[in-house]
């Protein structure tokens, strides 16, 4: 018959406005936007047919752990009992070297007595209007300084002042990492064999074997 | 359905026999091209279209998949012209020819008499090269404008913003004094004018060459002036236009309702992607490719992953991608021709008047793979998830989100579930329901029935890939013409349909992700028996270095074949780097295509089509 | 409703106290605020997407977070009917010229928000000989927001950000109320490069110069 195939279709989208009410009713008088609820309607479950609507800003997706955004450098807590607030950036440049536009920006620093330049960048920049938040800086640190932040929500009413983020902007506490990315960080940690910073835990375990050298001599 | 015959053609070494024959044929013209990791042959321009026509007639190389020119400038100061032909459907390996002209006089015969699908590609190395095609009907500019001062992809071709030949730039560390590339031009923009430049005794060159050639029996210029009589009219649609898919102009002649003729008029997208491809190093090409199809990012990625391990093969370190590597490769590429042709569908039916409910349809079951993809590669398109010898990381165990702004809600599964879920429930149900809601609408059988039809010889001619030409009936697959990864040990049929109209190539689609999904299911079972093994060969390194040579790799895309040329002069650059995006080369087929429609089919067979601009215009 | 502040209680005058159990219902409030309360949650964008970024803002307008729920999800093909041009991806040289075209074409009030890092300042290609660099250099933006592509919620809150501007806006000052002409913005011309017909004079200054240092430079060689 024709019209048949119309028919058939129109019966999809009735199922289609149909299932979204029939799925709210098990959230009735639970709430919809409990925690529960929110797991089942954004789910890869086959149990779910309705729409799902994210009604951002009342709820919000929580973005993955390696989600990608503009980058942001790691520094030591700021209540930490050693070196507080320091940066664990070496400025030894490979980010800016592999990043594909060339957003990064570092003036590396130099000791002001020998004038030979010293593991810390002097300024550290990035164009996030050229940034591609493609996370190759972030793979290929050899110091884990340099992160994927998960901050989105950045619009803003003038580029010219608020677009090059500067080290003091880009700058974040190393328990913010950890935070945002639990596994991650504790994968990271696992490889330099410790929380803290590559080259603290190389002194530390300098400091070990020569204790220990002593210890032995003695 | 029918089973593809390439694996019965197979020769011992095919091309190897057809150079053989072919210096046998032509002795004076033809050479072997025996640099360092080249291979295919070198061909005396003189006598290039008759050695293509006996490539093409005798030898059965009858598919131009990309023709692209290169620059080799300090090297032997000439441009090679390098196309890549292959047997359709039979399959196998390329047979590469050459052409060599000097820089300074610059010409070449088109060989669009033989392969009409070197049309646009030779109208593009005329853009961005400038080297003439002698015997070509309509050489112009293709993804610039007429006007434009000079050839950008010339190596002595400098643009406005132009800091260094290669990455990374000396000014980025460690004296990093930041700057915005604006503030150091003189105009404050990304501009650049020839010396001696004012807009005094300047006149701009307009519109005109975009509406050359069509022949209304009036001056186009003139058609704003009263009283004209004529009922042929000159239509543009687009750039701005909601049916183009984007920023796509074509200019259509019009007489009454039927299309006489189309032009595409391209480039509104052409973001240089080569030219700034030269410069990266290898590795930053990557997070670039996303941006080709920035619907099929993950096959994207691997495309030019394979070019590039092809090159690294040549040299002596060189460990293929492990298993596990490959599993998840065809896992995401096989994703996303889902996503893919779930987008192609909805947009089609918008095309054809069914404003947005089936788009909203396909898009809501792509999201659960975004979200897949964005738990595992941290983007939800721009995916960045290959490389050399493998891939990014390893799947995490759980898709789980980590709470930070205000109203975060975390959602939590375990992605092996997650991913059972989809590919065993979901996604047939979503095809399913598709098919259900759409495949017998009379509408859509009525408007796609017997429109836009494109006959097999035509769309092998014409270089036409992917859904496209499987819909006339060829059953050519790369996955199975010239296997790549693992899919020779995967169980898949290659869809074809034979009449080569708008609604078969959107059967041809459903059929497709019928297959992808069998061979989704087959790779579920491996991805937990390889649990834990490497996901990337050898270490990671950002400079990898690339041998000699040239490569080329290609996939079969979503949108069909897409090809990357890639040539290294051994250093941390590659020397070229071309892109032979499915979507542009299938445009060749669309004028021809919409020749007596109405006005009204056009954007529907455009959209049967499925381009994406930024592969377009790259 | 949908949207927390949404709803008539954003519209409350703050020094006018309404019982609470009337909040609901009943609004006092000033004409301003009605004025901006009503264009702030009725913003027609255009139809039109550049580039990647243009996937991000379907995918906002589709099911899953459903711009509609702020009144844009008419989504208008024609400028003239539009309130809102996002411009979402890459600007290219050749395709300026249309923008700028099409903004002029659309009525006051009209706004812009520059989607993603492409629109706001040229992004990862800006380095291309095509590419400009920032939709800005050409015309007058409202909101950036930036990202590779912003995730549909990042966008979302780009519209936040742009009706808290329109909210701050007052019927007094804003400019489409004025007696006088608003004037067009000149249409850029493809010439041997893109040319901003505002910058003629810097052009020629520029030339006049060169000459003039191509003129010095052999004697002093
Ligand atoms: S790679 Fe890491 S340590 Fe080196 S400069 Fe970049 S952020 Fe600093
Ligand atoms: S994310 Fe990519 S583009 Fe952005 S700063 Fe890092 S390397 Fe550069
Ligand atoms: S900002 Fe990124 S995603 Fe958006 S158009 Fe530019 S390249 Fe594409």
């Amino acid at each position: 018959m024709y019209g048949l195939g119309i028919l058939k279709g129109m019966g999809v989208t009735l199922k289609h406005f149909l299932d979204t009410y029939i799925e709210d009713l098990r959230f009735l008088g639970k709430g919809k936007r409990t925690d529960v609820a929110f797991n089942l309607r954004q789910s890869g479950s086959n149990q779910r047919l309705g729409l799902f609507t994210v009604e951002y800003p009342e709820e919000k997706i929580a973005v993955p752990e390696r989600f990608r955004f503009i980058p942001f450098l790691v520094i030591n807590n700021l209540d930490a009992e050693e070196d507080p607030g320091k940066i664990w950036c070496t400025s030894c440049g490979i980010c800016a070297k592999v990043c594909p536009p060339q957003c990064i920006w570092i003036v590396r620093g130099t000791d002001p007595e020998t004038g030979r330049p010293k593991p810390e960048p002097e300024e550290f920049y990035i164009d996030i209007d050229i940034c591609m938040n493609c996370g190759l800086c972030a793979e290929f640190c050899p110091f884990d300084a340099i992160k994927m932040d998960h901050d989105y929500e950045l619009a803003s009413y003038d580029r010219t002042t608020h677009h090059i983020f500067d080290k003091a902007r880009l700058s974040k506490e190393f328990r913010y990492w950890r935070s945002i990315a639990p596994t991650i960080s504790a994968e990271e940690a696992e490889a330099r064999g410790g929380w803290e910073h590559k080259d603290v835990l190389k002194e530390k375990a300098k400091a070990a074997r020569t204790a220990d050298k002593a210890t032995g001599a003695s | 359905m029918a089973e593809n015959p390439a694996a019965e053609v197979t020769t011992a070494n095919p091309v190897a026999e057809a150079i053989a024959a072919l210096k046998a044929q032509f002795p004076d013209a033809v050479t072997e091209d025996d640099r360092k990791g080249y291979t295919g042959i070198v061909v005396d321009p003189e006598s290039l279209v008759e050695v293509a026509t006996a490539v093409r007639d005798t030898l059965g190389y009858n598919y131009l998949s990309s023709a692209t020119a290169v620059d080799y400038l300090g090297k032997g100061d000439y441009f090679e012209m390098v196309y890549h032909t292959y047997r359709v459907p039979a399959g196998g390996p390329p047979l590469v020819i050459k052409a060599r002209t000097p820089r300074d006089k610059a010409t070449l015969p088109s060989v669009i008499s033989v392969w009409p699908g070197a049309d646009f590609q030779e109208r593009e190395a005329y853009d961005l090269m400038g080297i003439r095609f002698e015997g070509h009907p309509n050489l112009k500019r293709i993804l610039l404008w007429e006007g434009f001062d000079g050839h950008p992809l010339r190596k002595d071709w400098k643009e406005a913003y132009y800091e260094q030949d290669q990455k990374p730039f000396d000014s980025r560390w460690p004296q990093g004094h930041v700057h915005r590339a604006e503030e150091r031009n003189p105009y404050g923009k990304n501009v650049r004018y020839p010396e001696g430049f004012t807009l005094d005794d300047f006149t701009p060159v307009g519109e005109a060459p975009n509406y050359e050639g069509i022949d209304l029996g009036v001056n186009v210029q003139e058609m704003t002036t009263p009283g004209l009589k004529t009922d042929r009219l000159v239509v543009n649609l687009g750039p701005h236009h909601p049916s183009t898919h984007g920023v796509f102009r074509m200019v259509v002649t019009l007489n009454g309702e039927t299309v006489e003729d189309l032009q595409p008029v391209m480039g509104y997208l052409h973001r240089n992607h080569e030219k700034i491809g030269e410069r990266n190093t290898f590795l930053q090409n990557m997070p670039f490719t996303d941006r080709l199809d920035y619907i099929t990012s993950m096959s994207n990625n691997l495309g030019y992953a394979l070019a590039v391990e092809r090159l690294l093969s040549l040299g002596p370190r060189y460990q293929p991608p492990t298993y596990r590597a490959e599993v998840i490769r065809v896992l995401m590429v096989e994703l996303t021709r889902v996503v893919s042709h779930m987008w192609a569908i909805g947009f089609l039916l918008n095309d054809l008047g069914a404003f947005y409910t089936p788009a909203l349809y396909a898009i809501a079951e792509r999201e659960l793979i975004l979200d897949f993809f964005e738990a595992v590669a941290g983007s939800r398109m721009m995916c960045n998830y290959m490389r050399f010898g493998g891939v990014f990381k390893d799947l995490p165990e759980r898709i789980q989100g980590i709470p930070l702004l205000a109203n975060d809600r975390v959602r939590n599964e375990a992605t092996l579930d997650y991913l059972a879920n989809i590919i065993n429930e979901r996604l047939p149900r979503a095809i399913d329901e598709l098919d259900n809601y759409l495949t017998n609408n009379e509408i859509i059988v009525t408007r796609c029935q017997g429109v836009g039809i494109l006959p097999p010889e035509m769309a092998i001619a014409y270089s036409a890939a992917g859904p496209l030409l499987r819909a006339s009936g060829v059953p050519y697959d790369v996955r199975r013409a010239e296997p790549y990864s693992i899919y020779p040990e995967l169980d898949f049929d290659v869809a074809v349909r034979y009449n080569g109209d708008i609604y078969d190539r959107y059967l041809l689609r459903i059929d497709e992700m019928r297959q992808s999904v069998r061979i989704l299911k087959q790779l579920l079972p491996r991805l937990r028996e390889t649990e834990g093994q490497p996901i990337i060969s050898g270490s990671k390194a950002y400079s990898p270095r690339v041998p000699e040579g040239e490569a080329y790799g290609r996939v079969e895309n979503p949108k069909g074949e897409l090809g990357y040329y890639v040539v290294s002069d051994g250093g941390q650059n590659p020397w070229r780097y071309h892109v032979r995006a499915p979507s542009y080369i299938n445009l060749t087929a669309l004028g021809p295509m919409t020749k007596g429609h109405k006005v009204a089919d056009i954007v529907a067979i455009l959209g049967s089509i499925d381009i994406i601009l930024g592969e377009v215009d790259r | 409703m949908t949207n927390g502040d949404s709803g008539l209680k954003a519209l409350h005058n703050p020094d006018i106290p309404v019982p609470e159990e009337l909040q609901s219902t009943i609004a006092i409030t000033s004409l301003d605020r009605i004025y901006n309360w009503c264009r702030a949650r009725s913003m027609w964008p255009l139809l039109f997407g550049l580039a990647c970024c243009a996937i991000e803002m379907i995918a906002a307008a589709a099911s899953r977070y459903d711009i509609s729920r702020f009144g844009m999800e008419v989504m208008r093909p024609s400028p003239r009917q539009a309130d809102l041009m996002i411009v979402s991806g890459t600007v290219t040289k050749k395709m300026v010229v249309p923008i700028v075209r099409i903004y002029n074409q659309m009525a006051e009030p009209k706004y812009v928000l520059a989607m993603g890092a492409c629109a706001s300042g040229g992004g990862p290609f800006k380095e291309g000989y095509n590419v400009v660099s920032g939709i800005d250099k050409y015309i007058p933006v409202d909101v950036y927001v930036p990202g590779c592509p912003p995730t549909p919620q990042a966008l979302i809150h780009g519209f936040l950000t742009l009706q808290k501007k329109i909210e701050s806006q007052s019927l007094r000052t804003v400019p489409w109320y004025r007696s006088g002409e608003s004037t067009a913005i000149p249409i850029p011309l493809l010439g041997p490069d893109i040319i901003d017909p505002r910058q003629a004079e810097l052009i020629r200054r520029q030339a006049e110069q060169a000459a003039a240092q191509a003129a010095a430079a052999p004697s002093e060689a």
